[in-house]
């Protein structure tokens, strides 16, 4: 799409010279790449420490009754997997990481609209992520309520809930600033000839994300704030015993907490929107389509957090108009689907480790949208409200969907932020053990669930017990695929072969320019001709074969 | 081409009307805190009506009232100063973000007597006297308290920003149409006074 390239002589963004030495030239960094890398190893990290409290709390699982730990740490274990996985890593992830790297150049500007506020975001991230780690070495104990901080047992707990509370405050900060920094940037700093639909898919993605961010995070904000005065001022706004109404609560939460899940996964399907075409060797299928669904989700996204609530008390006039909305929402979800399946038919198709995280993105989130179907329609939920077969289905979104998604980019987007590659073989092996893990820790949760086992319970009956051994297998065989992957990328960045400009023959913007990019990523800023992915080449190329 | 590269004033470019739909976007952010509060309020208002009324009326209206005019001209010399950095006038810009300032901490003064005199009756959260009370007017001096005081930290973040602003102005930050920082901390302003708009007759007029 854009002219020859003209080789710089200028040192890549690792390597660049500026105002600052040593690790200041990376603290004190301005630049959206730095910026980004930074995200990723915090974000990796703490990834990791959350997996780790997974596998143990899947470890206790494995038999009836105690295994390896004390019931109260296992409520805490569970807590803080969820406090972290969500607002450390899925929440944070996609945007923080990619999309700091990749909005500015996929667009064709030298970086984001407002590079100081990018750095204090990060900084944020790093006060509210140690800020969690910390509260659970702090005198209290660690937070034991689940990630939800549910009324009235937040008011009750002895547990170090205000530090959590307050991290997740903070954390809540990082990200408004994030969705405001893309949204301007997105408005504001696109090349010349880059219209709104020439945009690739990913920056769109970005862009609805971004007002979730920032119209639905407040809302999250001011509720851990009232609760943290509740906890030392008893205000009563939610205290029962005050007056207060924990189903108010409830609301105000999920009314962030629902539109959340689409801060995470609305950037996973952009993801996806990039990489299949580029290993279809095809342009994407319905391209506007993609692009307003994402507007669409985000939309009727913001209106559906009643459905977490169908048990708590609500009108039954109240039940059906969320439940409606839930099954609205799926229909841009499904558009999305159907694009990706319609853009690989008849695709010359490269099975590199990117479109294969991109794939098992495809089947999981789908399996975890129609789980979500069942589950947003009033019967049903009644029955499933509260088992494992809703932790198995926020898994296979949360997980099965953004997880691979972020897995997806990384192996995607390695060679142009590290210069070199990955070793592919390794790669796809990897890709097997965390899929099948995936697939066996969280599938048989459905049954279970299906079954009658409650969620988040330390014990439970004998019956039961062949699928927690599934499971726990399974996760086992989800971390050794995680590790190999890591250890992969690792060796990778250190002494993989020299990648090329543009490996695996991408069209956007980020392919021409080089790799690593340096620092203003563009010598000259490029003027834009063509829609995003034009694969006509290929096209004409095939029917010339034939 | 390569003289472009040494600055690295790309990080540093400038671009007003970004600038401003930066604050603008905040500025959604912020309404949307206070907005979880409103929300908050007018439930309460509708389970507990008698006893909101009962409640709002040992509020001081006058003491509202007087720092509505506070906050309102406080706006004003907002507006203005900007328009004198615009013009040109520094020393006149600079006398009336002072004046802004003067107003917002005059403000702050009237709200402190006013906690001072609820806390003096006994009224504070968690107090035995309020605890005595039923639960509506337990929701109401709460939230009172809850949303006044979010709002006077706001008061003090505008004065913070206006203050960096007064020393940008002394020490010749802005330059020509240069005046976008301070329109910005302008903008935030105004919706701190946006706030107290609503706040006023909530708590004050609503009996």
């Amino acid at each position: 799409m854009a002219k020859a390239h003209v080789t710089s002589h200028e040192p890549d963004f690792w390597n660049v010279q500026t105002e600052h030495k040593g690790i200041w030239a990376w603290l004190l960094t301005k630049d959206h790449k730095r910026i980004g890398i930074m995200y990723l190893y915090a974000i990796v990290s703490f990834f990791f420490v959350g997996a780790i409290f997974g596998v143990l709390m899947r470890l206790e699982l494995i038999a009836p009754g105690k295994t390896i730990m004390e019931p109260q740490t296992y409520n805490s274990l569970f807590t803080l997997h969820g406090i972290i996985m969500i607002f450390l890593f899925v929440i944070p992830a996609m945007p923080a990481v990619f999309g700091n790297f990749f909005l500015p150049i996929q667009i064709g500007a030298k970086d984001v609209f407002f590079p100081r506020l990018n750095l204090l975001s990060w900084y944020l991230y790093i006060i509210g992520g140690l800020l969690a780690i910390t509260s659970l070495f702090l005198p209290g104990g660690p937070v034991d309520t689940g990630w939800t901080f549910y009324i009235p047992y937040s008011i009750r707990t002895t547990t170090n809930v205000i530090p959590a509370l307050t991290a997740a405050f903070i954390l809540g900060f990082s990200s408004i600033l994030t969705g405001l920094n893309f949204i301007t940037t997105i408005h504001r700093m696109r090349a010349p000839g880059m219209d709104w639909f020439r945009m690739p898919l990913f920056p769109w993605s970005l862009y609805a994300t971004g007002w979730v961010q920032i119209l639905a995070t407040p809302i999250i904000g001011i509720t851990l704030l009232l609760v943290m005065i509740e906890r030392v001022f008893q205000v009563g706004i939610f205290d029962p015993s005050l007056g207060g109404d924990p189903v108010l609560y409830q609301h105000l939460f999920w009314t962030y907490s629902h539109p959340a899940v689409y801060i995470i996964i609305l950037p996973a399907m952009g993801i996806i929107s990039e990489i299949i075409p580029v290993f279809a060797r095809k342009t994407i299928f319905g391209y506007k389509f993609i692009a307003y669904s994402s507007l669409a989700i985000a939309f009727f996204g913001s209106l559906v957090w009643g459905h977490h609530m169908f048990t708590a008390g609500m009108s039954t006039t109240a039940m059906f108009i969320f439940s409606f909305l839930t099954f609205l929402v799926s229909i841009p979800s499904a558009i999305k689907v159907f694009n990706w399946v319609a853009t690989l038919y008849k695709g010359s198709i490269a099975l590199e480790a990117p479109l294969l995280y991109a794939l098992a993105f495809i089947i999981q989130f789908s399996i975890g949208g129609f789980t979500g179907l069942m589950i947003g329609a009033l019967s049903i939920d009644i029955h499933l409200q509260d088992t494992s077969f809703i932790v198995a289905h926020f898994h296979y979104v949360m997980f099965g969907g953004a997880g691979f998604g972020f897995f997806a980019a990384m192996h995607y987007w390695f060679p142009k932020m590290f210069g070199r590659m990955y070793n592919k073989k390794t790669a796809i092996v990897a890709w097997a053990h965390v899929t099948i893990g995936f697939n066996l820790t969280y599938f048989p949760m459905f049954i279970m669930g299906y079954l009658g086992m409650p969620r988040r319970y330390y014990d439970y009956l004998p019956q039961f017990q062949p699928y927690h051994i599934a499971s726990t297998i399974g996760s086992w065989i989800l971390f050794a695929g995680l590790v190999m992957m890591i250890v992969n990328l690792i060796r990778g960045m250190r002494s993989g072969e020299k990648a090329g400009m543009d490996p695996w023959g991408g069209t956007t913007l980020e392919w021409t320019v080089d790799t690593p990019p340096p620092l203003e990523n563009f010598e000259t800023i490029p003027t834009v001709t063509t829609g995003p992915y034009d694969y006509s080449r290929y096209e004409i190329a095939a029917k010339e074969a034939q | 081409m390569s003289g472009q590269w040494e600055t690295q004033s790309v990080h540093l470019h400038r671009d007003d009307a970004g600038s401003r739909m930066g604050m603008w976007l905040f500025l959604f952010t912020e309404l949307i805190l206070f907005g979880g509060l409103f929300i908050v309020y007018a439930v309460y208002r509708y389970a507990h009506q008698a006893e909101f009324h009962l409640a709002a009326q040992e509020l001081h209206s006058t003491i509202g009232f007087i720092n509505t005019i506070i906050l309102l001209t406080s706006s004003m010399t907002m507006a203005m100063s900007i328009t004198a950095l615009q013009k040109g006038n520094k020393a006149l810009s600079m006398a009336l973000v002072s004046a802004t300032l003067i107003l917002a901490g005059a403000f702050l003064v009237n709200k402190f007597f006013e906690w001072a005199g609820k806390f003096a009756n006994g009224i504070y959260p968690g107090s035995p006297e309020l605890m005595n009370r039923p639960q509506g007017e337990v929701l109401y001096f709460g939230l009172y308290f809850v949303m006044t005081g979010l709002h006077a930290l706001h008061v003090v973040i505008g004065m913070a920003l206006l203050a960096v602003n007064l020393s940008f102005i002394k020490r010749n930050v802005y330059t020509g149409e240069n005046t976008v920082k301070l329109e910005t901390a302008g903008l935030y302003w105004h919706l701190v006074d946006l706030i107290w708009i609503f706040l006023f007759p909530l708590f004050y007029l609503l009996h």
